[in-house]
């Protein structure tokens, strides 16, 4: 049965020789396995590449299809899986050997030259890959990005780039190579598991170095599943086991994403029981969702943390004793349970749960609720008497953004108002001109689970999502500290240190961090959600 | 008669330049940085924007770009989104599936509207006129936004005679609960026309000519009566239809259908130009031939017009 299909799909594919052999090897079943199929729900990814693709959808698709370097264990720190060792002694030359016995789903055997081949091409500037940005630490990557002369609006192109490989990849032989990084970087290891470090086979290049324009619509992978005929687009993708994979077995035989337009729809289709998996239970049907599924209805931490922010421009919150104070002010709690039904939980640390290093409450007494003293202390450093909350209209901000101007009012006795700017790129622009937008909202995801994917980016002075232009030189060295540390124990210590001088400083207010409100049918088990928001679907069985 | 359908259709062909072109000048007006709107949040990294902006000519003046649109359309080719997916594939995959909604939407909507406005109509004062009343009323007041949802719950959800949703390539039965609540709102309107109009028509002098002629009760109001109450009715319905596959938003997205008003929805929020005018383009073909249809079908319901 297996072996018709694979034919089926080779011969739709354009197969190359190496495909047919494959199919030799399909037909034994091995024992256990359940021919469950799970249906999931996704939204219409943007892209399916790894060097392209940077939302959940697409990340969910894709980890079906391909296994990462490295996975995450339960304190979050990552464990080798398809590599066999990464190993490095100065934080700049990593060695990264792998595993034996992994084949794409085409057959061709992976390599070292499977990496290096899609990490260049992500890398070069003029492909305009999404992930590009990930190799940006690795030698020679700003040789491979152009800057156009007279600026975006001129007439002129930019010149072709000076490189078109990175010089830091080198391949040592099949199964091993080295990435020399430019600065030390103790997290690069970490970094790995990202969806943007699958290989690509060679099946995926048109040519060398240019990815096959349709190779999305039936991307092949290293992982644990294939796709079953093509991306169905605005309907579904269909993968199905890989009888060769050497890697730990799924427990379901294939898994069918279904795309939906809108939440609602999918969360419908969850109770009538025809939708297996709903990764994101929309906040309209929270309240109802634990009548609704019972224990079907599940919550998990997610590395999503929101927080206001102070532009440092404006003098009247230059005083960290007044951003204390309205800190203080603020009822985490009551906004979390009137406004977002649970949802979310309140943030009082300034890096989020998912990541190793996390403790809670580094926030202390300034972010726990206390009218009276956030009142005389707020008085006492002359804050001033109007304050204004910006927040980007089109996503949902509204009703936190005024019932946190609320409880200013009624707990500081101040002016407050949220301004809602269309875009969050409108605020951005308002923030670029420095003009005085009073505080803003602000939201992070990471891009892996560590400390440093959290304080470098918000907190250093030239960090890319500083936007407050926040900036303690002592905060800039024990982050650099921690990124050329040793050991990863070390670099923790470090991040800890520089994570207690934004508790003296606050230059944000951490305010919620995300949640995974997720709900399975009946027809599934052990559902699992990871730290990007995707559904373990190593791990997912049919009940 | 051929003469008018050819001046029809030339204005026709004005209509359509020009509505493309204000669409595609709104567009390109409210256009703030389509690429960060595409990414979300997260700021756009150089390297991308550069190229992007390349392909789409997003650093062009608006004349220009409206002038790569109109050469792509001339030469059949709509563009590709900013997802680099064809547009015309979008339009092939999303146009039968409203259409197929809005149609089975007007005659559900037209069959039980027409048959219970005529009843209410000829049956004036009575409870089955009052009874429609009331029920025309509630589908009226109700918004689609609440009616959806609530209908899905109800026979999807909890009783589960339909379909909680339709998906991408839906079967007839599938398609029938949307296209109920769809079609819920003209309902109401084409019955409360038809029995204004039927009430009107039947105090009017050809009527009592008919009757005092002994012509059958069934005659006179099949006949006569029906058809010169039908021309309101058809007017509104060939407007309808267009804001039907125009308006469908909602409907498509509680029923997860990805039609026309999903796509619309999704280019008008990231921004995507040529998405957004290709789908319009063909809405506005659409209510002009609609149009031109339900003019030409006014002669065949009434003699007395004739188009010259």
């Amino acid at each position: 049965m297996r072996g018709k299909t694979a034919i089926k799909i080779s011969a739709g594919l354009a197969a190359t020789a190496l495909l047919v052999t494959a199919c030799g090897g399909g037909g034994d079943d091995e024992a256990g396995a359940s021919n469950a199929v799970v249906s999931i729900e996704v939204a219409e990814p943007q892209y399916l590449l790894p060097s392209n693709t940077n939302e959940t959808s697409g990340s969910q698709v894709l980890a079906a299809l391909f296994t990462p370097l490295v996975d995450y264990d339960a304190d979050n720190k990552p464990v080798e899986v398809a590599a066999e060792s990464i190993n490095t002694t100065d934080n700049v030359t990593w060695t990264i050997k792998l595993k034996d016995g992994y084949t794409f789903h085409n057959g061709e055997k992976v390599t070292a030259d499977s990496y290096i081949n899609a990490w260049n091409y992500g890398s070069y500037g003029p492909n305009g890959q999404n992930n590009s940005y990930f190799w940006e630490k690795i030698e020679g990557w700003a040789d491979m990005q152009s800057e156009d002369p007279d600026g975006e609006e001129g007439p002129q192109k930019a010149p072709e780039p000076k490189a078109k490989t990175l010089t830091g990849l080198a391949k040592v032989d099949d199964l091993t190579f080295t990435v020399k990084l430019s600065a030390a970087f103790s997290e690069f290891k970490t970094m790995l598991g990202y969806t943007a470090f699958y290989p690509l086979p060679a099946a995926a290049f048109a040519s060398e170095g240019v990815v096959k324009e349709d190779f999305q619509e039936a991307i092949i992978g290293n992982g644990p599943f294939k796709m079953k005929g093509t991306w169905q687009h605005d309907s579904q993708i269909e993968v199905e086991q890989y009888a060769e994979y050497p890697g730990e077995k799924p427990k379901v035989q294939g898994v069918i994403f279904k795309i939906y337009q809108a939440l609602p729809a999918a969360y419908a289709d969850l109770a009538a029981d025809n939708l297996d998996v709903l990764k994101q239970i929309p906040t309209e049907n929270i309240s109802s969702a634990e009548a609704d599924l019972g224990d079907r209805f599940k919550k998990s931490a997610a590395s999503t943390f929101q927080f206001v922010a102070f532009p440092t421009y404006q003098q009247e919150f230059s005083k960290p004793e007044v951003r204390r104070a309205i800190s203080q002010a603020i009822n985490r709690d009551e906004i979390i349970t009137s406004v977002f039904k649970g949802s979310q939980t309140a943030a009082r640390s300034f890096v989020s749960p998912v990541v190793a290093g996390y403790r809670e409450d580094t926030c202390g007494q300034y972010c726990v609720f206390d009218a009276a003293k956030a009142k005389s202390e707020y008085d006492a450093a002359g804050g001033p008497k109007q304050i204004t909350i910006t927040y980007n209209g089109d996503g949902g901000h509204k009703d936190w953004v005024d019932a946190t101007c609320n409880q200013l009012k009624t707990n500081l006795g101040i002016e407050c108002t949220g301004v809602a700017e269309p875009k969050f790129a409108d605020l951005l622009t308002k923030l670029d001109d420095k003009q005085p937008i009073g505080m803003f909202r602000m939201g992070w995801v990471m891009d892996y689970p560590s400390m440093e994917n959290y304080l470098g980016p918000i907190y250093t002075t030239d960090g890319s999502s500083n936007y407050y232009g926040y900036s303690n030189k002592q905060f800039d060295a024990l982050y650099k500290e921690g990124v050329s540390a040793a050991t990863p124990e070390e670099a923790i210590a470090k991040y800890q240190a520089a994570e207690d001088l934004l508790v003296q400083d606050m230059p944000v207010i951490p305010l919620r961090f995300g949640q995974n409100n997720f709900g399975h049918s009946t027809k599934v088990k052990n559902v699992e959600m990871d730290l990007f928001n995707r559904v373990n679907l190593i791990k997912i069985e049919a009940a | 008669m051929l003469r008018y359908i050819i001046r029809r259709l030339l204005q026709g062909v004005l209509t359509f330049f020009g509505a493309t072109f204000v669409v595609y000048a709104l567009m390109f007006a409210n256009q703030n940085d389509p690429l960060q709107a595409l990414a979300g949040e997260r700021p756009i990294s150089e390297s991308v924007r550069q190229a992007l902006t390349e392909r789409y000519h997003l650093n062009e003046p608006f004349i220009v770009q409206y002038g790569y649109y109109m050469q792509g359309i001339f030469q059949g080719d709509f563009g590709t989104s900013l997802t680099n997916r064809p547009i015309s594939e979008l339009l092939e995959s999303a146009w039968p599936n409203t259409a197929r909604l809005a149609l089975m939407a007007v005659i559900f909507a037209a069959l039980i509207g027409i048959v219970a406005g005529v009843v209410a109509g000829i049956r004036r004062a009575s409870i089955f006129d009052h009874t429609t009343l009331i029920i025309t009323l509630v589908l009226i007041s109700i918004p689609i936004v609440v009616l959806a949802p609530l209908m899905q719950l109800f026979f999807g959800v909890e009783l589960r005679w339909f379909p909680a949703t339709a998906g991408a390539n839906p079967t007839f039965y599938a398609l029938m609960l949307p296209a109920m609540v769809l079609g819920a709102g003209s309902l109401a309107t084409y019955s409360r026309l038809t029995r204004t109009s039927v009430v009107e028509n039947l105090r009017a002098d050809y009527v009592r000519t008919a009757k005092a002629k002994g012509l059958t009760r069934n005659r006179v109001i099949g006949v006569h009566v029906l058809r010169n109450s039908l021309i309101p009715v058809i007017t509104y319905i060939g407007v309808d239809l267009g804001g039907l596959m125009a308006g469908a938003i909602v409907t498509e997205g509680v029923f997860n259908i990805p039609g026309v008003g999903s796509q619309l929805f999704r280019g008008i929020t990231t921004e995507d130009g040529p998405l957004v005018v290709g789908f319009v383009s063909i809405l506005v073909i659409i209510f002009i031939l609609a149009n031109l249809i339900v003019d030409l079908l006014y002669a065949v319901l009434d003699p007395r017009i004739r188009y010259e």
